[in-house]
């Protein structure tokens, strides 16, 4: 059977309404936490926006859920803007929720650094500023599977983001200003580091068919979250060896010493159950152990992923208390809820 | 030239990037993430509903609605890009009713020049610049010898070689970059739409007659 015969076996009405109906659907169970802004794909803060507290809007292509609609609630994000699955929203899309969402203390904009979501996130605060709203912005590039040099479009935003948006939602709920909020942000991207590996590619609901092949028994590392091939492809080893495969490189970039405190983060890409992701999170553990490296905070679950990818990702954030505390601050969104 | 060839070009690029569309998506399934057709055909079907509302404007005023409609629905990189390059073209023709060959030339060095601006590629990045920038100076050049028509065949058939070109290329821009050596043997997509798209405006000058 050719790629192009291949039927999608998914949960569709009909291919082109999955990012609409997604949205009505997370609006309908979590009328008490988010809105929705349904002519602008915009997911917006229940009750909002917040007078005198910073607004935090982000962004992206849809198909990496709970992110970024599902973090939006008390102590993260106020606005989250969908694009189709796959590719950035629209600056008519961040100019709407940065709008409905700027409580007058100003706009910190969440972005992943990717070439689409930096020139239309870029295009939005232009127009913004025109309007005289405040905006900052923070680009999340934490992907450590990525060169990052001056002939590439640089590392990808990946895990870091859920821990940004949670930590700098916490700092905006303490009424920071947006200088505040954003230096905060800026750090949280500054100590992260990221690595993704898949074992299946997935499918795009408007392609129809997997983004690549792979067998069984081979592993892509170095995946980002949009289904593009990794950086090389291998034997897939035993879980510890693969967690050694995703930690090393974080932990030879981030140089983290004996002693240090760090946020470990064990992600599912959407196809990768909950049992795998703790065999995983046992190994990154016991590494880590190893190490010296104490884990302060830590999170296991699938809450940026890349469609039915099978995979994960590592990221490792290095903590303070301040970062701390910060991520212990009540949280209350669809995806994310504690302290309340 | 006027508002009647840009209307007819959009038309041309609409149906052209539409029949192209799979293809597209494809080229970005192996260097990208399979959206490069949609985003297009989405962004053009737009523009192409939206020109029967745009009255007696003149052509420059046409390509920057054209170009702000790609930036407000196409989204991706492609959008603003595109939007942007159109926009350039629109504001280089003014508010002139006509436009001659000269003026052409100059509105399509507005085009690569704004697409070169945002998106900072340069040739050999293995981006839609690779078909843009040889097609606008074999444009001018093909001025010498000829009208618009015959210049713009030499443009299309540059914009072709472009991206014929971009195949033995490291990526340097956009999400094809992340794949390192990998991006390699692959047709940018980006270079592909853009040829499609001159290939476009070939078409609609010549229908002139």
């Amino acid at each position: 059977m050719s790629t192009t015969e291949h039927v999608m076996s998914k949960f569709l009405n009909n291919p082109d309404d999955i990012v609409p109906e997604s949205l009505a659907g997370l609006e309908a169970a979590h009328r008490d936490l988010v809105t929705v802004d349904a002519e602008n794909q915009v997911v917006l803060r229940a009750g909002g926006p917040v007078e005198g507290k910073v607004a935090l809007v982000s962004g992206g292509g849809s198909g990496h859920e709970p992110l970024h609609g599902g973090f939006v609630g008390l102590g993260m994000l106020d606005a989250a803007c969908a694009g189709a699955v796959f590719t950035s929203p629209v600056p008519d899309q961040m100019l709407a929720g940065s709008k409905a969402a700027d409580g007058g203390a100003g706009v910190l904009h969440i972005v992943k650094n990717y070439t689409g979501d930096v020139l239309n996130f870029k295009m939005a605060a232009d127009m913004l500023d025109d309007d005289g709203v405040q905006v900052e912005t923070v680009l999340v590039n934490d992907d450590v599977a990525v060169e990052d040099s001056l002939y590439t479009a640089g590392r990808r935003g990946t895990g870091a983001t859920v821990l940004l948006e949670k930590i700098a939602g916490a700092r905006a709920e303490q009424r920071a200003s947006l200088q505040e909020v954003a230096a905060v942000a800026q750090r949280v991207n500054d100590g992260s580091r990221s690595f993704g590996v898949a074992l299946s590619s997935c499918t795009p609901p408007s392609a129809g068919s997997p983004i690549f092949q792979i067998s069984q028994g081979e592993i892509e590392l170095g995946v980002g979250i949009h289904g593009e091939p990794g950086r090389r492809r291998g034997q897939l080893g035993s879980a510890a060896e693969v967690a050694s495969q995703m930690a090393t490189p974080i932990l030879d970039d981030l140089g983290l010493e004996s002693g240090s405190r760090v946020l470990a983060f064990v992600n599912g890409l959407g196809g990768t159950p909950a049992i795998e992701l703790y065999v995983l999170y046992g190994e990154l553990s016991k590494l880590l152990a190893d190490r010296g490296i104490e884990v302060g905070r830590s999170l296991v679950g699938s809450y940026i992923t890349s469609l039915e990818m099978a995979g994960a990702s590592f990221t490792l954030l290095e903590l303070d208390s301040e970062l701390e505390a910060l991520w212990d601050a009540p949280v209350h969104t669809p995806a994310l809820r504690w302290g309340v | 030239m006027n508002a009647q060839t840009i209307t007819r070009w959009m038309e041309e690029s609409a149906s052209a990037i539409g029949e192209n569309r799979d293809y597209l998506t494809q080229l970005d399934a192996a260097i990208g993430d399979a959206d490069h057709g949609a985003n297009m055909d989405r962004g053009f079907s737009a523009v192409v509903s939206s020109l029967d509302g745009l009255g007696d404007q003149p052509p420059g005023r046409v390509l920057i609605a054209a170009g702000r409609t790609l930036i407000s629905n196409v989204g991706g990189a492609s959008g603003p890009l595109w939007g942007s390059a159109l926009r350039g073209a629109g504001k280089r023709l003014g508010d002139d009713p006509e436009f001659g060959p000269e003026d052409l030339a100059d509105a399509l060095d507005a085009a690569l020049a704004a697409v070169v601006e945002l998106g900072a590629a340069e040739e050999g990045d293995k981006t839609m610049v690779d078909a843009l920038a040889p097609a606008a100076r074999a444009y001018r050049a093909g001025l010498g010898d000829g009208g618009a028509g015959s210049a713009l065949d030499t443009a299309a058939a540059a914009a072709e070689e472009g991206m014929r070109a971009t195949t033995p290329m490291l990526a340097r821009k956009g999400r094809a970059s992340y794949l390192g050596e990998r991006s390699i043997g692959h047709q940018d997509p980006g270079a592909t739409s853009a040829a499609i798209i001159l290939a476009a405006l070939d078409r609609a000058v010549r229908a002139e007659g």
